[in-house]
């Protein structure tokens, strides 16, 4: 995973949405053409309409894992579905690739979607009557790739997936997590850019959830897709995630790096969802280091700047003189200091805990 | 006392009763009192419908149509030329699998005309030797399902073969091999229509729903005015009657998949008709696949009804040895129509779920396997057919075609059975009979007919009203003016009489056994294939050993829709209680009941909506056994409709009576799906 945390990124963003709205109701167009761009979720449910997605605005760029979270209800969905135009947005542009989607022909976007995009879904959706490697093979098929090639490919991604040998069972004589290896599989097979998982691991055990955290990152680890990951569980975002939008009501509440959001959430919303959170677990050194202070010795032992911090925290606090941090080239970038390590961990929670 | 009222349903119904029964002491029996019976203000409708039909039959659009022997344009009218056309194309489709089967020359004629194939005698096809038909059918059914299936259509055919029911056998199969497929590509095609489009399903339900109560013989008079006689007025009226319930359950299996699998769907790329062709029908083939069944199923059903607009085959053979009380081969025809029906059944099932195995590279024999086989059973069969006119020099070639009703016959064996039964029990059977008819059946006929028509709206709109409030009792009591208003009341009552009846007693013995089936795994799972198995059945056949007992009676019809509409009643009593949740059951295991009080308390309440719904299925089955009685002879709508059939102004009758039919039976579904469903809601099962 690459830090993306450089706000002036210099290279064209994959995806991105301007002023994305999607409101559901018969006369939601006219309603938001009078709103002016200001929605007010209360006011539009009394004209019987539902907001759905309120002003959204970011971007993602290539090689990212952006993580839209939020609880059910907030409009999460809806704006994944948005992007991929599985539904239409009422008002707002979405650019791939610097084209706008809104205004694709069918055709094209048909065409986008057999070459650039994959999808995955929180139940799977693999069709009940193929075999593993039949669904595996469905999007080439449906390219028109012919049937040789495409079982060849399925095979490929199989392997890929770990699910060797089970080429010809079907869907319902696999378990949750297979059939997700199997769904992952069959979006990956045309190989796109662009990567959509909708709660991939919702519905399956914590068990098998962490294992196909991991996997995941196993495979990004290998792909460098750019991903937008749909999910309702604050933790699996930050294990994941380069950047997370956290959602409410159809607005991105803060959209920032997961070290970022739980140091500074923006609104007491977010605040709730960091609260116990285990910083030690999400923050990494650059998110803590402070700039090198001359006049102090450093000790011996330096740590990584990507390291997280409890992987490096009783080095840290064992050392007597502050710790140099070093970036991947092995040069001086700053210098972490216990006291300031037990200050981040526990220090703002206690002031929470008095208010 | 008011407030009571608003509470308690049965106290509604009490008051509902009593009022009842004052309106029938009170109000006379006269012919000019409107409130004894509704003056017939309808009357004029059948000769409208008949005027109408004729216009567009004749009048209407006229077209210049080229005509050959005169050399000429001609003015014909658009509707007759369109059916017409349709006619002429089914029935040569008809004919070509006919004579692959059977031989002739029609097809034949259809390319030149009746003067060259009689100057040129030689221009004949010859049949298929059954054994090659046979052998075929039982290599279609191993490459299909393996040995089991093989073992069922090849001992299926053998039957057929030896019992000398190949011709019509055959023919009725080349008129199946036509009506189910058209009747399933235009339930798809409808069923995707509908599932697409609101307003198409808007239109469709009610047409649908009043098709599927619509008795079968309505729908032969007006086929029989636009498409004529013969073999494929039948396949068409077959095709009108199958196609509903597929549309049905198409748009029922399309509604059924899951949103993220369409969006799965699209994401992968697929374009409309990808979508639909490989994500939506596909996913939704199970709903598909039953429909497929009914369709096959409708279409033998119809073979009986079919023949008596002219099809050829086993229908009518079946009605002619009815008509002459020859029940044993009537039986042994029946056989043949469950047993068509069963390995096509099979063989549609087996095909849907067939598989490709992509991975072993099979050489050009092994991939074309079955194909070679069939060419080499081919070369045997011609061969043996050939050496056969050696081998059987005086008679008739049995290598080649069985002759009908020249091969084995058992029917020898079951007219002594019938005779034996009727020897011995002669006088038992007529007691009973008697003692139905004239303790049982005549008390509840006059009884129905002594109700004056007010009393009877009161009774219907009033329960329509406290089941599903003002919008049922106004949907029942449309329905049911209807039916007054033309002049057939009182037939509708006897035809409502013997459903009633019919309902009664089959619901009573559904539900006994249906609870005591839905006691153990094992039972229920034996009696639903015994349902299964049953409604395979053409509902004719069921005419066959109850007419063997008791004759031409009323007791027969009876009898017939009892045993006829069990099968719903059992098979949803046994679906709903088997349905209970097994967390449920724990619950009451550990609130200490026992196994009476867990089925008073916790089964029956939960499974009643569900058991609500079969009772409604047993009466369309009740009504469309009615009407099939009235071939042996009942005196209610169904005998009018039959008769229309032979009329010439037959058209506006019989519609007009199928209505009636019809109503009665959306009647009484209304009420019934209405309180099932306000229950579901309640009960928190939608």
């Amino acid at each position: 995973m690459s830090s993306t945390t450089d706000s002036a990124r210099t290279d064209a963003p994959v995806i991105q949405c301007e002023s994305v709205y999607k409101i559901f109701g018969n006369n939601a167009k006219r309603l938001l053409k009078q709103a002016n761009g200001m929605v007010d979720a209360a006011e539009f449910e009394k004209a019987g309409c539902i907001v759905g997605v309120n002003n959204a605005s970011f971007e993602v760029y290539a090689g990212e894992i952006l993580i839209i979270m939020g609880l059910s209800g907030s409009g999460k969905s809806t704006l994944l579905r948005c992007i991929s135009r599985l539904t239409d947005a009422t008002d707002g542009k979405v650019f791939i690739e610097g084209e706008n989607i809104m205004s694709m022909r069918n055709r094209q976007l048909i065409n986008l979607r057999r070459n650039k995009m994959g999808m995955v879904f929180q139940s799977f959706a693999l069709l009940p009557h193929k075999t593993v490697v039949e669904n595996i093979a469905f999007p080439l098929q449906v390219k028109g790739v012919s049937t040789k090639e495409s079982m060849q490919q399925a095979r490929e991604m199989i392997d890929l997936v770990s699910l060797t040998g089970r080429e010809n069972y079907f869907p319902r004589e696999l378990s949750g997590g297979q059939q997700q290896r199997v769904g992952i599989a069959r979006s990956l097979a045309i190989r796109p850019d662009i990567w959509f998982l909708d709660e991939p691991f919702s519905a399956l055990d914590p068990l098998i959830r962490k294992e196909m955290q991991d996997e995941f990152l196993r495979l990004q680890g290998v792909l460098g897709k750019t991903i937008l990951f749909v999910t309702h569980d604050f933790d699996e975002a930050l294990r994941l995630a380069d950047r997370i939008a956290i959602m409410k009501d159809g607005v991105i509440e803060q959209l920032d790096t997961p070290a970022n959001i739980v140091l500074n959430p923006a609104t007491e919303y977010v605040r709730k969802f960091t609260e116990d959170v285990p910083r030690e677990k999400v923050l990494k050194i650059n998110s803590v280091m402070e700039p090198v202070d001359r006049n102090l010795a450093l000790a011996n032992a330096t740590v990584k700047d990507t390291a997280v911090l409890e992987d490096v925290a009783e080095l840290i606090l064992n050392a007597d003189n502050p710790l140099g941090v070093v970036d991947d080239n092995g040069s001086l970038i700053g210098m972490v200091r216990s006291s300031h390590i037990i200050n981040v961990l526990f220090g703002a929670r206690s002031d929470q805990s008095q208010a | 006392m008011p407030e009571l009222l608003k509470q308690r349903k049965s106290l509604q119904f009490l008051l509902l009763i009593i009022i009842f029964a004052l309106l029938c002491l009170i109000i006379p029996q006269s012919d000019n009192n409107w409130l004894w019976r509704l003056p017939p203000l309808l009357k004029e409708l059948p000769g409208i419908i008949n005027g109408s039909v004729d216009y567009l039959m004749f009048e209407w659009w006229p077209i210049e149509v080229y005509d050959a022997e005169l050399d000429d344009y001609e003015q014909k009218p658009l509707v007759r030329e369109f059916t017409r056309s349709v006619s002429s194309v089914i029935l040569f489709m008809i004919e070509l699998i006919r004579e692959i089967l059977l031989g002739g020359v029609k097809t034949i004629v259809a390319f030149t005309s009746w003067d060259w194939a009689t100057e040129n005698q030689w221009a004949r096809w010859p049949a298929l030797p059954w054994t090659v038909v046979t052998a075929g059918a039982a290599l279609l059914g191993y490459s299909l399902g393996g040995i089991r299936l093989a073992l069922l259509s090849g001992l299926s055919l053998i039957y057929i073969a030896v019992f000398g029911q190949w011709e019509p056998s055959m023919q009725t199969l080349s008129f199946v091999l036509i009506a189910a497929p058209v009747s399933i590509l235009l339930g798809l095609t409808f069923g995707v229509w509908a599932y697409k489009s609101q307003v198409v399903e808007n239109v469709l339900n009610p047409l649908l729903n009043i098709a599927q109560i619509m008795p079968h013989f309505c729908y032969l008079i007006p086929v029989m005015v636009f498409y004529g006689i013969g073999d494929h007025a039948g396949a068409i009226a077959t095709i009108i009657f199958a196609t509903p319930p597929m549309v049905r359950l198409t748009l029922l299996g399309l509604k059924k998949v899951a949103p993220e699998v369409v969006e799965a769907g699209l994401m992968n790329g697929c374009n409309n008709r990808q979508l639909l062709t490989r994500v939506l029908i596909p996913t939704a083939r199970r709903d598909i696949l039953i429909g497929v069944n009914q369709v096959i199923m409708q279409c033998l059903a119809m073979v009986v009804i079919a023949s008596l607009i002219g099809a050829k085959g086993l229908g009518n053979e079946l009605l002619i040895a009815l008509n002459r009380l020859r029940i044993g081969l009537a039986l042994e025809i029946g056989v043949c129509i469950v047993l068509i029906a069963i390995v096509l059944d099979r063989m549609s099932l087996a095909w849907a779920n067939k598989q490709t195995d992509y991975f072993s590279s099979q050489s050009f024999t092994e991939r074309h396997r079955n194909l070679l086989w069939f060419l080499a059973i081919f070369v045997v069969g011609v061969v043996l057919a050939y050496a056969g006119r050696f081998i059987f020099k005086d008679g008739f070639n049995y290598l080649y075609l069985i002759p009908h009703n020249k091969g084995i016959s058992t029917a020898e064996f079951w007219q002594a059975g019938v005779d034996w039964i009727w020897d011995t029990f002669f006088y038992t059977l007529k007691g009973f009979n008697e003692w139905l008819i004239t303790q049982v059946l005549i008390p509840v006929k006059n009884a129905y007919l002594s109700m004056p028509v007010v009393a009877t709206f009161t009774l219907a709109m009033g329960t329509g009203f406290i089941v599903g409030g003002v919008r049922s009792a106004l949907i029942v009591g449309g329905f049911l003016l209807f039916i007054a208003l033309t002049e057939w009341w009182d037939r509708a009552l006897i035809t409502s009489y013997l459903v009633s009846v019919a309902v009664v007693i089959s619901g009573t013995i559904g539900v006994i056994v249906g609870t005591l089936c839905a006691q153990k795994q094992s039972t229920s799972r034996f009696i639903l294939t015994m349902c299964d198995t049953f409604q395979t059945f053409p509902s004719f056949i069921y005419l066959i050993p109850v007419m063997m007992l008791f004759g031409v009676t009323d007791t027969s019809v009876l009898i017939a829709i009892v045993v006829y509409s069990t099968i719903p009643a059992t098979r949803y009593t046994v679906e709903g209680l088997r349905s209970v949740p097994a967390s449920l059951h724990d619950a009451g295991t550990m609130a200490g009941v026992n196994r009476w009080q867990r089925l008073k308390s916790i089964e029956l309440p939960i499974s009643f909506p569900h058991m609500a719904l079969g009772i409604n299925q047993t009466v369309v089955f009740a009504l469309s056994m009615v009407i099939i009685g009235a071939l042996i002879g009942t005196d209610d709508l169904g005998q009018l409709i039959l008769k229309s059939l032979s009329d010439r102004e037959g058209v506006g009758n019989g519609l007009v009576l199928g209505f009636c039919v019809a109503f009665i039976g959306l009647a009484i579904d209304q009420i019934l799906r209405t309180w099932a469903n306000q229950r579901k809601q309640m009960l928190g099962m939608t």
